[in-house]
């Protein structure tokens, strides 16, 4: 696992049923290219997160293949409707097999 | 053991016809947001609107390696937006192509500026 690695997500506490609802996320991670070297001149191993996923009660919201042209400490703002009161899974999938993992819960009023 | 880091990259034609399997890309119907002018290619903040699509590859048309992200809407998705922070080597065109439910694509493309590239060295 990375070192360091902290998920954060903002989703609004409650919405109307049917609402669509703006979501960010950012998730702490270097994002180390592969095509950097260090002062040696040797290659730096790749490291990123490969993929995104976001799931509301178990369907699917948006899943996005990240490459390594993603800036570092991802950034990932989108949206989603809101059937009904639930709770957002959002997984973040690094190269080294890791898979960092956020919930949010949402009521609707 | 070396790898040489630019072994197996894709043009940006082979990633377009990857996306599209050779499929027409009509222009229009997308709308990417991108900065005219990024001082540091490390963080370009993108976004992009495409209504109707089920998935969108972004590709940087002057990066070592074209793709960047292919994003792909579930059924609960509010929008076909999403924004994004990516990375630029250079000046460059930054292109979005959208897959339509109807399985024909749209593509949209801004022109970027780049002071400093994001790609280290």
């Amino acid at each position: 696992m990375a070192s360091a690695v902290k998920p954060r997500v903002k989703v609004p506490k409650s919405a109307a049923a049917g609402d669509v609802i703006t979501i960010k996320t950012l998730i702490s991670h270097k994002m180390e290219s592969g095509l950097r070297k260090d002062k040696q001149g040797n290659p730096i191993p790749r490291q990123i997160i490969n993929r995104f996923t976001c799931d509301f009660n178990g369907q699917n919201v948006i899943d996005i293949t990240l490459e390594p042209a993603i800036s570092t400490n991802p950034y990932i703002q989108f949206s989603a409707k809101v059937p009904e009161a639930g709770e957002f899974v959002f997984k973040w999938f690094d190269d080294d097999g890791s898979v960092y993992e956020e919930r949010k819960t949402i009521a609707v009023a | 053991l070396a790898v040489l880091p630019i072994r197996g990259m894709a043009s940006v034609d082979e990633e377009i016809a990857d996306f599209t399997g050779g499929a027409e890309v009509v222009e229009g119907g997308v709308t990417l947001t991108a900065p005219e002018i990024a001082e540091n290619g490390n963080t370009v903040p993108i976004s992009f609107d495409a209504p109707g699509a089920v998935a969108v590859r972004i590709i940087a048309t002057g990066n070592p390696s074209p793709k960047v992200a292919t994003v792909n809407f579930g059924p609960l998705a509010g929008n076909q937006s999403c924004a994004l922070r990516i990375r630029l080597a250079r000046t460059q065109d930054v292109l979005a192509i959208a897959k339509m439910a109807d399985g024909s694509f749209k593509s949209a493309k801004v022109a970027v500026k780049v002071t400093i590239g994001g790609c280290g060295g």
